[in-house]
């Protein structure tokens, strides 16, 4: 384990100076990690339970709720991950990604296409110049059972393609086993091998299973150096929930107040309508605030949501809803 | 700990105003006195306005009861316990409560609306605490009615008789049921005096029990003041009384009542929220909030003391403040507000007075920035550091939303100030460890212990305080002992 030690610093965040709470340190062995990561407050789960319960019963009304759902589109990485993918479907998303209303030109695009990496190329190419940016998932998504060469080989292929994101896995396994440490380099050398591009680490929250595991997992990978950390694959019984967004959005604040750098948080996996959408947003309003109320710090990894997001939006301003159909299936 | 500056903004995407519909309260203008059944007009005429807090503005007149019209309602309870609800069986009794406790949920939605226009507390609360609470009591003594047997206290427990009962402002329709519903069970029939500020969802609840076809007399409602409460206690033909309220009061109720009547009393409270360094913190924040600011800290057992071991508390503190910011205050009525208005401007005058002795006496003060509307009766959450033991404001029961923070080093410490008390109503311990907990738990003098938690009620379990927060349970099999004859 070897990184370049991290030093306490003072930091401002939009403006408001945020002080910089306990020494970070380098570690210089796994040993070091888990008495850092291990000696984070736990997490009482009634608590976490009871808090966003309460959090899921605010009331989003008119200018409120308009702004939330613009702000959810433009959160959104459009998501295609199947086998049976094929590249018109990926062009069609692509274009729905750029103009996801095609009746209406003031709808917002998405932040990212998200994609397998042997699809990468083709997604690049058919957002040409766009602002939507082309997520990737790799190291041997979902599961992530495979060597680190392997892992890596896959993250270069991807980026090589074009990809402007990477969206890793951690290993399970050798997290739930207590091998914090591999854990820890291995999303170090992913980051490396990302260069340029920025990396998601998927927790896969699921199979991690307790929310005191859910937030080691989180500091985990915001020390090693992820750009955002994510629920979850997609793959598994559970994906994103409340309480454990929650769980994450006070990690990465806790982490910004501490090291000074703001690490997104994406949740993925179930998500399906504007209400639920809305929560998710009601819970980063409240609990990690505006540096998260941006695209840049906050996305929803989805697919049929944003269907239901255009048709709110719609409904917002005529009144009326319109047939599913009005939007296209992919 | 004296450093109190917040260091990150939240809530910055504003909410829109999403208020109830006040027009679902469907109040009547003048409410009379709820005596055998019917609603009857008070023997002098005389009637008083019940005001919304959160504008100063009368809702609906209710009547003023005498005491001539508490002897007839002591009278009417009197005929309908030997002529109807003593021969009436368990089972029968049982019936009644479950079609109570299913009205309650059939008129949730405006009964949430009349208890927050009368007591100023967020639709919130009233719609997810208040309402849903106040029918599960009903629906858990229906349980108990026909197997009274079973609850312990001998076989064939008989019922006490007539019950008289006075009730605070700050639960009007829950503390009704925690009231009601135990003693109906039991076989008693009741005379109900609602708090003076808060009368109007008994008298919803009236309207209820008529729908209910509960015989006449059982249940009786008197609304008034002090007067009306005095008059209910030295009734002779009154066999109990259960009291809930301040401890003054409690005192005299104590007094006049003698070892005449048999008694429960629910006082006050100042409770510890005792915080050791391992606890869950950010769990720990919102237990702090909904310990003191639930309700506006109008909360016998709220957690107006926070006991924070000294290790963790300039770090509990600053996420504290940061969260007492965000709190929304304002509109009750707003579907998204936290905190909602002080019920008069008698308990807004006593909660101004003992936090102005927090700042003489030395504590540093920390408001909440939220702005506050210009009519009703607000106070803006307050929390006061470097608070010690010999202040007022960690003495005096201040039921507002205030909190005092005290600092400790060890266990022992911690159950020493906790302890150090008139009242002894309800405490919080918050640990990662379990072994702590308990040993914590069973060395404090309170009659409620939560452990990483804050608030929490249920029909199931018992409620009520030791020394100055008086004596008694309510809820659970040990809410049955005050109404039975044992």
């Amino acid at each position: 384990m070897s990184i370049a030690p991290l030093r306490p610093i003072e930091i401002r965040d939009r403006g408001v100076l945020v002080p910089a709470l306990i020494a970070v340190p380098g570690f210089r062995d796994e040993g070091e990690l888990r008495r850092f990561v291990g000696a984070l407050s736990g997490v009482d789960a009634v608590g976490v339970e009871g808090r966003v319960a309460k959090l899921a019963t605010r009331s989003l009304k008119k200018s409120t709720k308009a702004t939330a759902i613009d702000l959810a589109i433009s959160m959104v990485d459009l998501t295609t991950l199947e086998g049976a993918d094929t590249p018109g479907r990926v062009s069609s998303l692509c274009a729905k990604a750029m103009r996801p209303d095609p009746a209406d030109a003031t709808v917002t695009s998405v932040a990212a296409v998200c994609v397998y990496p042997d699809l990468v190329a083709l997604a690049r190419s058919s957002l040409g110049d766009s602002p939507v940016a082309v997520a990737s998932v790799a190291t041997a998504f979902p599961s992530g059972r495979a060597s680190l060469e392997v892992k890596l080989l896959d993250v270069r292929d991807a980026v090589s393609a074009g990809a402007d994101e990477i969206d890793m896995v951690i290993d399970r396994g050798a997290f739930l086993a207590g091998h914090w440490g591999r854990v820890f380099d291995e999303i170090v050398a992913v980051k490396a091998a990302c260069g340029a591009a920025h990396l998601k680490v998927i927790l896969e929250t699921g199979e991690l299973v307790t929310y005191d595991n859910v937030k080691r997992a989180s500091w985990i990978a915001m020390l090693a150096g992820a750009d955002f950390i994510k629920t979850s694959t997609g793959k598994v019984g559970v994906n994103a929930t409340l309480p454990v967004a929650l769980v994450m959005l006070e990690a990465a604040r806790d982490f910004a107040e501490t090291t000074g750098r703001v690490v997104g948080v994406k949740v993925a996996g179930g998500i399906r309508t504007t209400k639920d959408a809305l929560r998710y947003l009601v819970v980063v309003n409240e609990t990690a605030g505006d540096a998260w109320l941006d695209p840049a710090c906050f996305r929803f990894g989805a697919s049929s949501l944003l269907n239901d997001l255009l048709m709110q939006r719609r409904k917002q301003r005529t009144g009326a809803y319109v047939r599913p159909d009005e939007y296209s299936g992919d | 700990m004296t450093d109190l500056t917040l260091s990150s903004r939240l809530g910055a995407l504003p909410y829109d105003p999403a208020p109830e519909s006040a027009t679902l309260a469907h109040l009547r203008q003048s409410y009379g006195l709820f005596v055998n059944g019917e609603f009857t007009a008070p023997e002098s005429h005389e009637q008083f306005a019940s005001l919304n807090p959160a504008t100063e503005e009368p809702l609906a007149s209710v009547a003023m009861a005498s005491p001539l019209d508490v002897d007839r309602a002591v009278v009417a309870a009197r005929r309908a316990y030997d002529k109807v609800w003593s021969k009436t069986t368990g089972t029968e009794r049982a019936k009644y409560l479950f079609r109570i406790a299913r009205l309650i949920q059939e008129r949730a939605r405006e009964l949430a609306v009349v208890e927050t226009l009368d007591n100023g507390k967020p639709i919130r609360e009233s719609r997810d605490v208040d309402v849903p609470l106040a029918a599960a009591h009903f629906f858990y003594y229906a349980g108990w009615a026909d197997k009274l047997e079973h609850a312990g206290f001998g076989p064939n427990p008989r019922p006490v008789g007539v019950a008289g009962q006075i009730i605070p402002w700050n639960f009007p329709l829950l503390m009704a049921a925690w009231k009601l519903a135990p003693a109906l069970a039991a076989g008693n029939t009741c005379v109900l005096k609602p708090a003076e500020t808060t009368p109007l969802s008994a008298l919803v609840l009236a309207e209820i029990l008529q729908q209910a076809d509960l015989p006449e007399g059982v249940v009786n409602i008197v609304t008034g003041d002090g007067t009306t409460g005095a008059a209910l206690v030295d009734h002779p033909g009154v066999d109990k009384i259960a009291f809930t309220g301040s401890t003054d009061v409690g005192r005299l109720i104590q007094e006049r009542a003698g070892s005449a009547k048999r008694l429960t009393l629910e006082l006050g409270g100042k409770g510890a929220n005792i915080v050791f360094e391992d606890a869950p913190i950010d769990e720990v924040v919102e237990g702090i909030i909904d310990g003191i600011f639930f309700n506006q800290g109008h909360v016998c057992c709220a957690g107006s003391r926070l006991l924070v071991q000294e290790s963790v508390a300039d770090e509990v503190l600053r996420r504290l403040l940061r969260r007492v910011d965000q709190l929304r205050v304002g509109d009750p009525l707003d579907k998204n507000t936290d905190v909602g208005a002080i019920n008069s401007s008698a308990q807004l005058d006593r909660i101004r007075e003992l936090t102005s002795w927090g700042e003489r006496e030395g504590a540093t003060r920390y408001t909440s920035s939220c702005a506050l509307p210009d009519k009703g009766y607000w106070f803006a959450p307050t929390v006061f550091a470097d608070v010690s033991q010999s202040h007022r404001i960690a003495r005096e029961e201040i039921f507002g939303p205030v909190l005092s923070v005290l600092t400790f080093r060890t266990p022992e410490e911690a159950v020493a100030k906790a302890n150090n008390s008139k009242y002894g109503l309800a405490c919080g311990v918050w640990s990662e460890k379990g072994s702590r907990t308990l040993w914590v738990a069973q060395r404090l003098r309170a009659g409620v212990i939560w452990a990483n938690t804050y608030n929490k009620f249920d029909p199931t379990s018992p409620f009520g305080g030791v020394r100055e927060s008086g004596f008694g349970r309510e809820g659970g099999r040990h809410g049955l002992e005050a109404y039975l004859d044992v």
